[in-house]
């Protein structure tokens, strides 16, 4: 099934004529800056997935929340959808665009509004990158928690949208527990404040709904946001295995001795060496597996925590056993890490990332099957993986130049993506359901679920205009799906037809 | 299974629920009743929900715990206890029977709460009895999970009136190695002042408080940070029992006949100016006032800092949880108006008009 928005399948969406509402446009808000023309709208066509592409009818640019305002306001008149797009660095194509549809692009609102070292908080813009807060809160000893590996880039507007995660979730809480605070736009450009700078506030937790809500809800003009103070020091240990099963054991036997690492990540054999091929970072690459595991806080309390880590690495059967001997060793260890992404792009012309969870104990059960699909699919697959928060990030390399290879990466993502759930985990951890996993959707809930899903995005806009296709599938996409599934079996492959 | 504490008895909430929706009757959501006297008085047939009880499933490696609605607290906390876990925020009982479902439909959180995080927080998923009279989940059992809207956060606090919680699934973490709580001569405005300042540095402080006379802090940590962070501090020893009385309300300040008044504001907002005697928790994000004053005028004075306030006497106020403005009080009609068409689920619990 096509990826891209499917009229037949996604519900069909106005018809507005583009002329109009440029017209439309330029008289109310002469200032803003509107993007209307083929080579213009180009730059905007993708987000972070860059495989999928839609030109959008407009750009829109807005540089006040008048205008943002004046725009919803506009859209929803002349029933135009919207989609709302921050540093446009989303992994699922939640800020793809819609050839019917106005991309509202909210980068500008860089502005870092407030920091309070007393209240520990930050008020900023949404357009605000997740790094920059971190930077401006530096100079009174705190940060930003929650730090998704795009951080030089992503905007924190984005990162409510999508409730993004990070390397140090297991302990630090994700996008949703580092937010006190967001003030949206309605579709109708009505104004709402969610949350408050004290730690509650009355009613329904709207807050906690609207984060991860993938703009389909409303459009975030400001964040508000917890500041923490900066541990004293992070400690990082390296740990080889010669088998993945027993790196993932280790990860359960670090939590049985009670203890919470700062980041507990995971690589296989394959990132391994893309990753030292690419940074030199100094992993040892004939390990099956590494584990690295960060330890942060109070000094005296670090260095005890390491000793007892260290013991359980050992017991758990580790070959070798490093630790960082000083702050560029750690930054190295964790730049091979951050950057494996990128180097197991070198690998391959292309790469598919996934982002499902599982619980933790099924994870040598999961590798072992994804090393099968790997097999039956011809295609090879890196695993990078949170560890201690069961969220894996299978790598699948393709190149879409050959005929089919980019469906059959597909396919595989979404088998292994069935997998997750099928083991009691999640189709996506951080990087959001956006297109890609739109059909996986429906593996994972069932029709009355989705109907709810449904009724929550007609209570906030019952005529669909915000960000129509993403996050949850109609019940007719799921049919569709069903059915090629029962019908499929080794499908699908590139020769079958598609629906 | 088959053990009295283990049950499960969702076939027969929800043909009450479905019973509830062909007759149009509104149904009021109960567990033990410990936390009845929050809210607004309710109508309706009582939808008893303890008798769907027990711990589903649970695996310290994994810090996730799985229990049904109608088990209790103290059974949820044994159990935690006894792999040296816990639910780190801390949620008040008020009563020894307090459920489990209650806990997730008040969402009241305990001393920890600014710096673990509330009950909210630790919800990886729910199963819910929605107002189309099925039984869903939402959520699940890992840590990370972005699909689909965040409807078992949503239930937290939403005190039964968006569905009937039957299960839930939390995330615990291991009981800190050690603690030791303090108590420091000092009063409330210094004392607020020194807890903005501490907050801004890696001290391992994980309650603090100020009764009025005296701050009393917790700290939770290694051996070497506890110890540590003790020489700086000085003080007193103190009973870590403080912390429970403090939780569960049994603290001689929590005797007076006046009424009962939390009032949540930014952490470090000055002392209030509001008559009756005043209790700082939550590091000051959380404050306690038993006085006469005026619902109105408490508000008032609470609203202008950025806070709320929610009266803790049953029946003293027709509105004892701080009015929405009324964009938003629109938004969480239309919410109840999707999620709960008939309106059956506790209606007019946290405010009239839902």
């Amino acid at each position: 099934m096509n990826i891209l928005y499917d009229e037949r399948v996604d519900g069909a969406l106005p018809n507005v004529d583009k002329n109009l509402l440029l017209q439309a446009l330029r008289t109310q808000w002469p200032d803003l800056e509107v993007l209307h023309q083929k080579e213009e709208l180009k730059p905007y066509e993708c987000d972070g997935l860059s495989a999928y592409r839609t030109t959008p009818m407009l750009v829109v640019l807005p540089r006040d929340i008048a205008q943002v305002q004046g725009v919803l306001r506009i859209c929803h008149e002349m029933r135009v959808p919207v989609v709302a797009r921050g540093a446009g660095t989303g992994l699922s194509g939640g800020a793809l665009p819609l050839e019917k549809g106005v991309l509202l692009v909210m980068a500008r609102f860089n502005n870092i509004l407030h920091i309070d070292p007393a209240a520990r908080t930050a008020r900023v813009q949404p357009g605000v990158r997740n790094l920059a807060i971190s930077q401006a809160a530096a100079p009174f000893g705190l940060y930003y928690a929650p730090d998704p590996s795009s951080q030089i880039a992503c905007s924190i507007g984005g990162n409510v949208a999508e409730n993004a995660g990070g390397v140090h979730c297991l302990k630090y809480g994700l996008t949703v527990h580092n937010v006190l605070k967001v003030d949206i736009l309605t579709v109708e450009g009505e104004h709402l404040s969610l949350g408050s700078h004290a730690l509650d506030s009355p009613g329904f937790d709207l807050l906690a709904l609207f984060t991860g809500s993938e703009g389909m809800l409303g459009v975030i003009t400001e964040v508000t946001v917890k500041l923490l103070p900066k541990p004293q020091t992070a400690k990082v240990l390296l740990a080889a295995f010669d088998s993945v099963e027993k790196a993932g054991r280790a990860v359960g036997d670090i939590i049985a001795a009670g203890i919470i690492p700062g980041g507990l990540e995971m690589m296989d054999n394959l990132a391994i060496r893309a990753a030292e091929d690419f940074i030199h970072a100094g992993y040892p690459v004939d390990a099956e597996a590494i584990l690295l595991c960060e330890l942060d806080g109070v000094e005296a309390d670090v260095a005890d925590d390491c000793e007892r880590v260290r013991a359980v690495l050992l017991q758990a059967g580790a070959t070798e056993l490093r630790q960082a001997k000083d702050e560029a060793e750690r930054v190295r260890f964790w730049a091979g890490r951050k950057n494996a992404f990128p180097a197991v792009g070198r690998l391959s012309p292309d790469y598919y990332c996934m982002d499902g969870t599982i619980p933790r104990r099924e994870l040598p059960g999961v590798l072992h099957a994804i090393a099968e699909l790997s097999n039956e699919y011809g295609l090879r697959v890196a695993n990078v993986f949170h560890a201690g928060d069961g969220n894996m990030h299978p790598l699948i390399l393709f190149d879409a130049n050959q005929p089919g290879e980019l469906e059959r990466a597909e396919t595989l993502g979404g088998k292994i993506l069935e997998l997750c759930v099928k083991v009691g985990g999640s189709i996506t951890g951080e990087h959001g359901v956006g297109r890609e996993k739109i059909n996986q959707m429906c593996a994972q809930f069932n029709s009355d679920e989705l109907t709810v899903f449904h009724a929550v995005k007609a209570a906030f806009d019952p005529g669909g205009l915000l960000n129509p296709g993403k996050n949850i599938p109609t019940l007719h996409r799921c049919a569709e799906f069903g059915a090629l599934h029962v019908h499929g079996g080794q499908l699908p492959f590139p020769e079958l037809e598609r629906f | 299974m088959g053990s009295p504490d283990d049950f499960d008895d969702s076939a027969l909430l929800l043909k009450q629920v479905n019973q509830a929706l062909d007759n149009a009757t509104p149904l009021r959501i109960q567990g033990s009743d410990s936390k009845a006297f929050l809210g607004r008085t309710l109508a309706g047939e009582i939808l008893d929900t303890r008798s769907h009880r027990g711990i589903v499933s649970y695996d310290p490696t994994e810090l996730v715990i799985t229990a049904r609605c109608g088990t209790l607290l103290s059974e949820l906390a044994e159990v935690l206890d006894a792999a040296q876990q816990m639910l780190p925020c801390e949620p008040p009982s008020f009563g020894e029977r307090a459920t489990v479902g209650g806990m997730i439909a008040c969402g009241l959180s305990g001393p920890r709460r600014p710096w673990s995080g509330s009950v909210r927080d630790f919800v990886l998923g729910t199963r819910v009895i929605t107002g189309q009279g099925k039984l869903l989940r939402f959520g699940g059992e890992v840590m990370k999970n972005v699909a689909g809207y965040d409807l078992s956060r949503l239930m937290a606090g939403s005190f039964g009136c968006l569905g009937v919680i039957t299960e839930v699934s939390l995330k615990v973490l291991p009981k800190p190695r050690q603690t030791l709580s303090i108590s420091l001569d000092m009063d409330s405005e210094h004392a607020l002042r020194q807890l903005a300042e501490w907050g801004q540095q890696p001290l391992p402080i994980s309650a603090a408080c100020h009764d009025g006379e005296r701050l009393h802090l917790r700290l939770e940590g290694g051996e070497g940070s506890v110890a540590a962070a003790h020489e700086r501090l000085g003080g007193e020893r103190l009973d870590g029992m403080y912390w429970d009385d403090l939780n569960e309300h049994r603290l001689s300040f929590f005797d007076e006949d006046q009424p009962l008044w939390r009032l949540s504001v930014p952490n470090n907002t000055p002392r209030l100016s509001l008559p009756g005697r005043q209790l700082i928790d939550w590091g000051g994000a959380q404050r306690w006032l038993k006085s006469d004053a005026e619902a109105t005028f408490i508000r008032k004075v609470v609203e202008e800092v950025g806070g709320h306030v929610t009266c803790f006497s049953h029946g003293l106020t027709d509105t004892p949880f701080q009015p929405l403005p009324r964009a938003l009080m629109r938004y969480h009609r239309s919410l109840k108006q999707q999620l709960d068409p008939q309106g059956i689920f506790n209606p007019g619990r946290l405010y009239a008009e839902l």
